[in-house]
């Protein structure tokens, strides 16, 4: 293959894999802190993608030219709302299902999901088709052979790595991140050691939404298209990637992100059929990595105390 | 200690009357007022103790108030013998309860998740198209390879579902949905997105989709003989869920679900078990594609979709985990409601979420709860 379109294969890949890293990380955040799945992270991908074009829409309507400007706006007001959003869920819904069997946590948030997801198709106006998300990043791009680097995907994936740097930042050097991997850890310590549990859970919820915020308004600029169920496919990705990689496992949770890109674009350019198959590949190969490693890639070593 | 034979009885002609009247309603105040007379009737039954009097009598007298649910499903069909869209949603009903069996013996009893039960139904659907229209084989055996065909596909999936437990489990069968649904789509052998063409259900020279003419005036609606199958269906697969939960076998699926550890320390084989489950499961359920399949002539990746599994699954946590009796109050719900308000049909997938959300926090146990093993001497079985 031509190393120049080889090239652009790998960074079309990698920029997938940014955005799916962004949603893998909340899945394996939350599954740290309290062991729980919530599915209706991808549905909060897509609700932080619709909060942003609602303000650009309304800015815009309103007067404001400068894309700067609107970009930041709507930068600030998806992460803030989802952030919200996020620690509401789980205050509402995951925290009193604690005692209860973890099909329940799955089950609730999965419904919750759906309730997203169709709230947003019936109440955002002609919510059920898809929605053109404005074009705010600079459009230029460089050729390279036939490699072309479109300088918006250029920006957009150094603003994933920065954004996955940073959570890895927080949770490494802070007093925050301190207590949300005690609490993953070990719960009842943490709070004998004076770590509030609940509020620990609750930022920890905070924190992954606004991962699914950014990566909503990310996925938003890359395609120019947001459509209200992009959740459902985005979440089960980003679930996969966090399983495959290993729950609870912040580093498990980005390979899968970029592995699962790698196995679509794989699926798409290398492999003998047509390119539509590629989620069929790429999920058919996670099906058997689990069959081959059930706790995932970077597994943590636990025996289970019976 | 007998249990007289009328509680349940007449608990069972009341709602079958109230049913029927659902069903055949056509003004909205009509269905409005039904489903607040329901209500009434459940606070009533519930102020008064009489759950316990018609589980009793239900318990005792088994057998005889099967039939009597027989008799008045075949009788509710007569009296709608004209009325296509009211058979159409009984036989709809019958036919999700009978995926519904499937899926409550592999969630509810054995404890093998299952989220892509929409997937599964489409395989029944699938193969009963194949099989109809390129193949001779007898319509009936269409309807059991159906369940083959479900069964065997799902087999691919036991072995990373024995390896993985909980979460793991549950995204094997969320990215198999997804697969499949894809697959489906872009696969021109089957059709492709526009799905395929499947004939109607043939049985002994007679045509299920011909109206059936009883003289030169009345027509009665070819639902009618699709209403009977539904019926045998879902007779056969009520008696064959409950005999199993009750039998030993019932009581290996309970001990794998509660406690795998225990369960193997005891000396269930729980592999054998989670895979026995989930394949009789997905056989169940791939019978009620491809019968539903026959009997709406025809299939198409849309109506498959993980949204559509949630439904089902909605249908079993609504009746309550494990429970066969409250699939019937469950997929009356989810199927009827939405077809007679018009009014919520726009927003039924969020009100199922809100309602099971909702029933989560609430009433983990569901509409009609299953009830506990009793192991006392002459207990009611």
């Amino acid at each position: 293959m031509d190393p120049g379109l080889l090239a652009q294969h790998v960074f079309n890949g990698l920029m997938l894999g940014v955005i799916y890293a962004l949603v893998a990380v909340g899945f394996t955040l939350f599954f740290g802190v309290l062991d729980v799945i919530k599915f209706s992270h991808g549905d909060v991908v897509m609700l932080g993608a619709f909060t942003a074009l609602a303000v650009s829409v309304g800015l815009t309507g309103g007067g404001v030219t400068s894309s700067p400007l609107v970009l930041a706006a709507m930068l600030v007001a998806a992460i803030a709302s989802m952030a919200l959003v996020g620690a509401l869920l789980a205050r509402l819904l995951v925290l009193p299902l604690r005692r209860a069997p973890a099909i329940n946590v799955l089950l609730i948030t999965l419904m919750a999901g759906t309730v997203i997801r169709e709230g947003v198709r019936l109440f955002y106006p002609q919510g059920s088709n898809p929605k053109p998300f404005p074009r705010l990043l600079p459009g230029g791009s460089s050729e390279l052979g036939a490699f072309t680097l479109r300088h918006d995907s250029a920006i957009l994936f150094a603003v994933g790595v920065l954004a996955i740097v940073g959570v890895h930042l927080v949770l490494t050097r802070t007093r925050l991140g301190l207590a949300i991997r005690a609490v993953a850890q070990d719960p009842e310590t943490a709070s004998a050691m004076g770590i509030p549990f609940t509020a620990t859970v609750l930022a920890t919820f905070a924190i992954g939404s606004a991962l699914a915020a950014l990566a909503g308004v990310v996925n938003g600029l890359y395609y120019s298209e947001i459509s209200f169920n992009l959740g459902l496919l985005l979440g089960a990705i980003g679930f996969s990637a966090a399983v495959i990689g290993g729950l609870g496992n912040v580093y498990g949770a980005i390979l899968g992100g970029f592995l699962f890109a790698a196995l679509q674009t794989i699926g798409a350019v290398a492999l003998p059929f047509a390119s539509a198959y590629k989620d069929v590949f790429a999920f058919a190969v996670v099906i058997v990595v689990m069959a081959i490693r059930p706790a995932g890639l970077l597994a943590e070593r636990s025996a289970e105390r019976v | 200690m007998t249990s007289s034979v009328w509680p349940a009885l007449a608990a069972l002609v009341v709602s079958a009357v109230g049913v029927l009247a659902l069903l055949l309603a056509e003004k909205q105040w009509a269905v409005i007022a039904i489903i607040i007379a329901a209500g009434a009737a459940m606070f009533l039954a519930r102020r008064f103790d009489w759950n316990e009097r018609i589980r009793r009598s239900g318990a005792a007298n088994s057998r005889k108030v099967f039939l009597a649910a027989m008799v008045l499903v075949v009788g509710a069909a007569f009296v709608m013998r004209e009325h296509n869209f009211a058979l159409l949603m009984l036989c709809t009903v019958m036919l999700m309860m009978v995926a519904g069996l499937g899926l409550t013996l592999q969630f509810g009893q054995a404890g093998v998740v299952n989220f892509a039960g929409a997937a599964f139904f489409g395989i029944g659907a699938y193969a009963a198209a194949v099989f109809a229209t390129k193949t001779a084989l007898p319509h009936l055996l269409v309807i059991l390879a159906g369940g083959f065909f479900a069964a065997l596909i799902g087999s691919v999936l036991v072995l990373p579902l024995l390896r993985t437990r909980g979460h793991y489990t549950a995204l094997i069968t969320i990215a198999f949905g997804i697969l499949f649904k894809t697959f489906l789509e872009v696969n021109d052998a089957l059709g492709g997105p526009q799905g395929l063409k499947v004939p109607g259900f043939v049985l002994f020279g007679h045509a299920f989709n011909d109206p059936i003419e009883i003289d030169e005036e009345t027509e009665w609606s070819f639902y009618l003989a699709y209403a009977g199958l539904s019926l045998l269906l879902v007779a056969a697969a009520y008696a064959f869920v409950r005999r199993l939960e009750r039998s030993w076998i019932g009581l290996a699926f309970d001990a794998v679900r509660i406690d795998e550890t225990a369960a193997s320390a005891f000396g269930v084989n729980v592999a054998a078990w989670k895979i026995a489950a989930f394949s009789i499961g997905n056989f169940l359920i791939g019978v009620a594609g491809a019968a539903y399949a026959m009997m709406t002539g025809f299939v198409a990746p849309t109506s498959f979709t993980f949204g559509d599994s949630l439904i089902l699954v909605s249908i079993v946590i609504l009746g309550g985990l494990g429970s066969a009796l409250g699939l019937i109050p469950a997929a009356l719900v989810v199927v009827v409601l939405p077809e007679k308000l018009q009014a919520i049909q726009e927003y039924r997938f969020l009100l199922f979420a809100l309602l099971v959300i909702v029933i989560l926090l609430v009433r983990p146990g569901g509409l009609l709860p299953r009830a506990l093993r009793d192991y006392r001497v002459g207990a009611p079985r």
